[in-house]
């Protein structure tokens, strides 16, 4: 029994099906319990009012944006080394939901930075190296189209990823070093477990983050059922005009 | 190795508008600035730094869909990846030729050019360390994009989406060189990283270069 039996497409639907329905329920009751608690019946912050519960959309969608690049890396190195077709599928599958929450993070950004800012927009370190794993992000979808043949497409891809992880990294502390931040420093140190942010705010946004990862989770699997069907259904449609 | 970069080099100059295009290229994108900003001297010192560096940036990528596409149509890229010189050492050298035909005359001519913007006396030696060092390094990522779009029919214009991104650390530090460098502040941090940027390229890229052509000529 080891984890690469679930390569295997056919056993990998069949694990991830039953499992589908089960992460996104508890994705959406962790969503709607903590975006309604932090909402609701969280109090406002004594400065910044109101704008404060925007964090629990702004907070988890940064968190999984950059999560999902991570989750792309580790696919395409399997892809690279051990040619499983599920893992350069799930990469595929991961960009567009990356994408999304690349955008949901600056997005929600904007929103909050325009009343405590005052600016929509800062060319601060965290606001531009977000804008450029969004580029990077972009960079990667297209080329996924542009090519036909889908495993010169996966290989592709897959260094591209791996280059394009250095470049992100190093933009990321070269930015830094082109412009101090407006940007905060974040609340929930892992490192050091000192925290500035109190349980009554922490507490839903915790929630919020589980609930982020999951529903980034059960659409991956979903995603990646459809690519694998996707593929299919092509394999069948070149064998029936043979 | 080297027979390979005379023959590169050679094609470069018989063929016309190697060194010249990049250059009138660059020439074009220094004149049209004030055009753009208004002719205020001390508005064009100021941004002068930046200009260079994306003008630099933006005629060292317009040749790139050069480097492979016509050995790639005339069948030179299968015989070179058959021939006993390994895939890598034709990445590198690719690179290099690019280098000298781009980003070697930019280099030399970029003075002239900072002339034009009325960049601040004190920045041009930053300016020439700064370009002589980060131009080598768009040439080597500008040759991994070109490689990783090399079968593509119209691949040009998804390459400026791959290799614009990866620029962005290099022009960081080359700008800021050159911005520090007129402002008389240290300059030599952000030129030691540049340097460092330069040389993990030659060193690493080769590789992702010559694997993305090994799928390409699968």
């Amino acid at each position: 029994m080891s984890i690469w039996e679930y390569a295997n497409p056919k056993k990998f639907i069949a694990t991830t099906t039953p499992l589908v329905p089960w992460v996104l329920g508890v994705a959406i009751a962790c969503l709607v319990v903590g975006l309604v608690w932090g909402f609701f019946l969280t109090p406002d912050d004594f400065r910044q009012g109101s704008t404060v519960k925007i964090i629990y959309l702004h907070v988890p969608a940064a968190l999984m944006a950059i999560n999902a690049w991570f989750m792309m890396l580790a696919m395409s190195l399997i892809w690279l080394v051990r040619r499983h077709h599920v893992s350069a599928l799930a990469a595929r599958a991961a960009a567009p939901v990356g994408i999304v929450m690349t955008l949901i993070a600056l997005i929600t950004g904007a929103i909050w930075g325009q009343p405590m800012w005052g600016t929509w927009w800062a060319w601060d370190p965290r606001l531009t190296s977000f804008l450029i794993l969004f580029l990077f992000y972009l960079g990667y979808m297209a080329l996924w189209e542009a090519i036909e043949d889908p495993d010169t497409a996966a290989d592709l891809t897959s260094v591209l990823c791996i280059v394009g992880s250095v470049f992100a990294v190093l933009s990321r502390y070269a930015v830094n070093f082109w412009n101090q931040g407006l940007h905060q420093g974040t609340s929930i140190p892992v490192a050091t477990g000192e925290r500035t942010i109190s349980d009554v705010f922490f507490v839903p946004l915790l929630i919020c983050m589980v609930g982020f990862g999951l529903l980034f989770l059960a659409l991956v699997l979903i995603r990646t059922q459809t690519e694998i069907r996707v593929r299919r259904i092509r394999a069948l449609e070149i064998r029936m005009r043979s | 190795m080297i027979a390979l970069l005379r023959r590169d080099l050679s094609l470069a100059v018989r063929a016309g508008g190697g060194f010249g295009l990049g250059l009138a290229f660059f020439l074009i994108i220094v004149v049209l600035v004030p055009f753009g900003v208004g002719p205020e001297a001390a508005v064009l010192s100021r941004i002068a730094p930046g200009i260079l560096w994306v003008a630099a940036l933006l005629a060292a990528l317009l040749s790139l869909d050069r480097i492979f596409a016509l050995n790639f149509e005339d069948g030179t890229l299968p015989l070179l990846a058959t021939s006993p010189l390994p895939l890598e050492g034709v990445a590198l050298i690719k690179g290099v030729a690019h280098w000298i035909t781009t980003g070697l005359p930019l280099t030399l001519a970029a003075p002239a050019f900072g002339f034009l913007l009325n960049l601040d006396p004190s920045a041009y030696v930053w300016l020439l360390a700064s370009l002589a060092l980060g131009t080598p390094a768009l040439s080597m990522i500008g040759t991994f994009g070109a490689a990783l779009t090399v079968g593509l029919r119209r691949g040009g214009l998804l390459m400026s989406l791959l290799v614009l991104p990866l620029y962005v650390p290099t022009l960081i530090f080359g700008a800021e060189t050159v911005r520090r460098g007129a402002l008389g502040l240290d300059a030599i941090t952000p030129l030691l990283m540049l340097a460092g940027i330069t040389l993990g390229s030659f060193a690493l890229l080769p590789f992702a270069t010559s694997s993305a052509l090994r799928v390409n000529l699968k």
